[in-house]
């Protein structure tokens, strides 16, 4: 792998840019690997990266149905914050936060990580004690997240309104440190150093089975014929409980749409990341200009990537009350992904009922700002059987009622 | 968007007159069933890839709750039905066979 650095830059401006070479390799498949990661969206590829950096295990393949990062990892608002109530979520999402702040040194690849904070809007007298009790927790935890007044805020966000008649903002929980990244970079700079530690990204290959043998994982078969493999992690988002009937076990999860769209671009008007989650809204401003907007969950279970125009209208008319600047704007574009839902809207990093098959999922609406984290968590997972950071999102919480109940704690909007 | 003929009122009612209700003929345990099938009566849902039986209600119109049988992947909708029933019934497990063959869900096919 060649460094990239502003010498090259300048050295290739010299040469046409000729010297510039492929990201990452393209190979056939192998027969068999130590590990096989299903799934090249970013939380696969950093378990593969974490895998090879941390634990030495660089016989490694990432397979892809579609093409890398095209899945939740393309389609998210980008958004990276750590403020949640409980422990264990504070624990993984601080641990990707802080992963996130060096990584385009550490992958080499300007991921483009901004921190420019992330405010959570206070709108009714519930959300002023749900908030302020999460700044405690945060404090407790060694997440740096303070309580803000309404003037702080109109401070900060010159845009918003903050005497709406209807939801007036009256606080708001705000992390400095948290912001946004570039989204497909951050698969693409995983991709980059996967591949550069040798290990096999093979795009275009949809796993089609899972093979096993006493209860023991052997392989995958796949549309590039059968590989072999010592470990197996499933790491697919959406379709989790395809790949765990394939596996031969259940998922507690269900597949819903998420919607987000962009306006046209404007010139810089918000410098900071502002959710409202009592109306269901969140809004940030792209390099590019364009307000990159998010809402809530269709209602029903779906697998094609597009939901409901009456989401994206809910979404909308509650932003434009706070933000009456926006009103002005057309939409660029609108697009869904879809999300695995679990019950208590925490994910899954687990064993399985299959040995040496693990899954990472049910990320549900707030996967991306987990990437680092939980690649991070899961290989360690996989190399050794155990994880301080995964522990509490086992599989078989839900059977022990030992919930992580973020869908109360940390409102619904992610 | 989506639209759902009401059964009892006889509405095509549009998306945003309906409230989805989850999967549709969830069997109940409760006090002296096993942990495993309490386990799964709360949190383990079918979620396929294709035809699902889901509660809806008519909540911006009549009000009652009915059946669906749609498909997740293509969001075709193969019928809707009453609520007082145990499983989907036999004219809409035709209509899905009809434009699904060989689909199988729980024991109905």
């Amino acid at each position: 792998m060649k460094h990239y650095s502003a010498f090259a830059v300048a050295r290739e401006a010299l040469r046409y840019h000729t010297g510039w070479e492929r990201a990452w390799r393209s190979p056939e498949p192998k027969k068999r690997y130590d590990v096989i990661i299903v799934g090249a969206g970013g939380h696969g590829l950093a378990t593969a990266y974490y895998l090879g950096k941390n634990y030495g295990i660089q016989n490694v393949a990432v397979i892809e149905k579609g093409w890398l990062g095209g899945g939740n990892t393309g389609r998210n608002t980008t958004i990276i914050r750590s403020n949640y109530l409980q422990d264990p979520s504070a624990a993984i999402y601080e641990k990707a936060r802080g992963l996130y702040e060096d990584l385009s040194q550490d992958l080499n690849y300007n991921i483009m990580f901004s921190p420019r904070g992330v405010m959570m809007l206070a709108q009714t007298q519930h959300e002023i004690r749900g908030y302020q009790r999460t700044a405690h927790a945060n404090a407790l935890q060694g997440v740096q997240t303070e309580w803000i007044g309404p003037e702080r805020v109109k401070q900060l966000v010159p845009i918003i309104n903050i005497d709406g008649p209807r939801y007036p903002v009256l606080g708001a929980l705000w992390q400095e440190r948290g912001g946004t990244a570039r989204h497909d970079a951050v698969a693409w700079g995983y991709a980059r150093a996967c591949s550069a530690m040798g290990m096999d990204i093979i795009q275009q290959c949809e796993v089609t089975g899972v093979r096993s043998e006493n209860g023991r994982v052997i392989g995958v078969d796949t549309t590039k014929g059968a590989i072999d493999c010592e470990k197996l992690g499933i790491v697919v988002a959406g379709h989790s409980g395809q790949l765990a009937e394939m596996a031969g076990f259940r998922l507690p999860l269900e597949a819903i749409a998420l919607q987000a769209l962009v306006s046209e671009p404007i010139k810089p008007c918000m410098d900071v990341v502002v959710m409202a989650n009592t109306v269901h809204g969140y809004m940030s401003q792209s390099d590019k200009g364009e307000m990159v907007i998010g809402g809530g969950t269709d209602a029903y279970n779906n697998y094609t990537q597009r939901g409901s125009f009456h989401h994206i209208e809910e979404t909308v008319r509650a932003l434009v009350e706070t933000f009456p600047m926006i009103s002005r704007l057309k939409m660029l574009r609108q697009w869904g992904g879809i999300v695995d839902m679990t019950g208590d809207r925490s994910p899954i990093l687990s064993k399985t009922p299959l040995q040496g098959c693990f899954i990472n999922g049910g990320w549900g609406t707030g996967g991306f700002k987990a990437i680092p984290g939980s690649g991070w968590g899961m290989a360690q997972l996989m190399a050794t059987g155990h994880s301080p950071l995964t522990e509490a999102f086992s599989l078989d919480r839900f059977k022990e009622g030992r919930f992580i109940d973020e869908s109360v704690a940390a409102g619904v909007a992610h | 968007m989506l639209i759902l003929n009401c059964p009892y009122c006889g509405v095509d009612a549009e998306e945003t007159e309906l409230a989805a209700g989850g999967e549709a003929h969830l069997k109940r345990f409760g006090p002296g069933s096993s942990e495993d099938e309490f386990h799964d009566y709360l949190f383990m849902r079918e979620n396929p890839k294709g035809v699902h039986f889901e509660r809806w209600r008519h909540s911006n119109g009549c009000g009652k709750w009915f059946h669906a049988a749609r498909c997740t992947q293509t969001l075709e909708v193969f019928g809707t039905y009453s609520a007082q029933t145990t499983e989907p019934p036999k004219e809409i497990r035709e209509a899905i066979s009809a434009k699904r063959p060989g689909w199988a869900w729980r024991e109905y096919e």
